[in-house]
């Protein structure tokens, strides 16, 4: 990568090695937050409709690990990973796949905790119709999440966010390696130690312009959903 | 529509609800038969919310019983209910209806048919996809009939329809009510327009802080009331 240019430059030549790091940043960060909606969209909508004994204490505890330390999800995810750790066999330290793991780890809570109040705030909203109409609790769940979906969209750009803006956790699962492990994040901190702030300062731009696009995308969806389903 | 059956009548036993140190339902016993609409009248608070939802299943009596056709049993599968503030599904019109038929298990294939014969019949044909939350209370109101209505039900409570609404809104829910008493669904509706009862009652049902004060046929109701809440009810004085 051309580490003399402007940061404009860069941005305006579509340096192919600051491209391999965006494209990377975003499969990263996006196969997370997909991952995270798996395991966070069914969790916080089965918290938001069961009562049990400790219901209150885990939803304390989830909204909580909406700010859990990225670098302490790092280490824990390397200490796994790491080849004395328990699932060290699987090889995966230092490879994309760790990243994705460590960022599913910090995003999945906040789309969990979104969801979770999102459709709990529905749900009084709908208890009573789906009641008189006899809905089953399978179908019931599944309307929720349909018709929150716009609401849930906003859960996952906060995930998404949360994912593209991270770097404690990447780095340490990550490594930062040129070319196989090199996001965004890591390279404008790696970038800026090393003085070289025109990288740096192109790379910032590129990410605050995709994380904006992406919001926007997303709000251009959401608005063009509610005219024509409400 | 189907004709009421063996589910009628409806009873209440002794019916109380009580929440904390408020009792809303004081030991109401009351039998409600397969006719005209059954109009339960009273100010706000004086219960009639509370009793429809505890006919309908959705709240559970703290004291007495609910009897349908002599049995002892849970509200059966066809009963209907609209709210007065009812609540639309984030979807279109068309959709609304859709998902209240699904839920009713109506056939997959007879769906859209059913749709737009509802639609006709509440008067919103035209009106399929528009999103739900965009209508006005009245055609609010008027899906929340045609989504009842896609239970089929043989006993359909309606808490308030026209609360809030114009005249002009208040007659087209009124004409609906009275075509599907005429179909020989039973009709249990609220209200607190004394107007209203008197246009579509068959018999009244007198509510007052919790109590049962009257239950007669609407004609003995307005021409010779018994208490003095229906006289004053009647005479458009404040009960308070």
């Amino acid at each position: 990568m051309a580490s003399d240019g402007s940061a404009l430059h860069l941005v305006l030549t579509a340096d192919p090695a600051l491209f391999a790091i965006v494209r990377l940043s975003l499969l990263v960060s996006i196969s997370a937050v997909l991952f995270a909606a798996m395991i966070g969209v069914p969790a916080g909508a089965l918290l938001a409709l069961t009562r049990f004994p400790g219901r209150e204490v885990l939803i304390v505890i989830l909204n909580a690990l909406m700010g859990l330390p990225p670098v302490v999800v790092g280490l824990a995810i390397f200490l796994l990973l790491s080849r004395s750790g328990p699932l060290g066999s699987w090889g995966l330290l230092f490879t994309p796949q760790a990243m994705v793991i460590a960022q599913t780890v910090l995003v999945a809570p906040i789309i969990a905790a979104l969801t979770r109040q999102t459709i709990e705030d529905l749900w009084v909203e709908y208890r009573d119709e789906l009641a008189a109409m006899n809905v089953g609790p399978a179908r019931r769940v599944m309307t929720l999440i349909w018709d929150a979906r716009f609401s849930l969209v906003t859960a996952l750009l906060a995930g998404f966010g949360r994912a593209a803006a991270e770097v404690g956790a990447i780095i340490i699962v990550g490594g930062n390696i040129a070319g196989f492990t090199r996001t965004m994040t890591t390279a404008i901190a790696l970038e800026t130690s090393k003085g070289d702030l025109p990288l740096a300062i192109g790379l910032g731009i590129v990410l605050i312009f995709i994380v904006v696009l992406i919001n926007a995308l997303a709000w251009g969806m959401r608005r063009v959903g509610e005219r024509y389903a409400g | 529509m189907r004709a009421a059956t063996s589910d009628l009548p409806l009873t209440l036993v002794e019916a109380g609800i009580v929440a904390g140190d408020v009792t809303i339902l004081d030991r109401i016993t009351l039998t409600i038969t397969a006719g005209p609409p059954t109009i339960l009248i009273g100010p706000n608070g004086s219960g009639k919310t509370t009793l429809l939802r505890a006919a309908m299943g959705l709240v559970s009596l703290s004291s007495g019983r609910i009897t349908w056709g002599d049995r002892d049993a849970e509200a059966p599968a066809k009963t209907a209910i609209t709210f007065q503030r009812p609540i639309m599904l984030r979807r279109t019109v068309a959709a609304n209806l859709r998902y209240a038929l699904a839920a009713a298990n109506f056939p997959r294939a007879k769906r859209e048919e059913r749709t737009t014969e509802l639609l006709t019949l509440v008067g919103l044909d035209g009106l399929d996809d528009r999103p739900a939350r965009r209508l006005s209370g009245g055609e609010q109101q008027r899906l929340a009939l045609a989504r009842a209505l896609a239970r089929n039900p043989a006993v359909l409570f309606l808490d308030e329809p026209t609360a809030s609404l114009d005249p002009y809104t208040t007659k087209a829910i009124e004409d609906l009510v009275r075509l599907v008493s005429a179909r020989s669904v039973k009709v249990v509706m609220s209200t607190h327009d004394i107007g209203e009862a008197k246009r579509l009652a068959g018999d009244i049902v007198l509510l007052h802080r919790g109590r049962l004060i009257e239950n007669t046929p609407a004609k003995e109701f307005f021409a010779n009331p018994q208490t003095e809440e229906a006289r004053k009810f009647i005479a458009g004085e404040l009960l308070v």
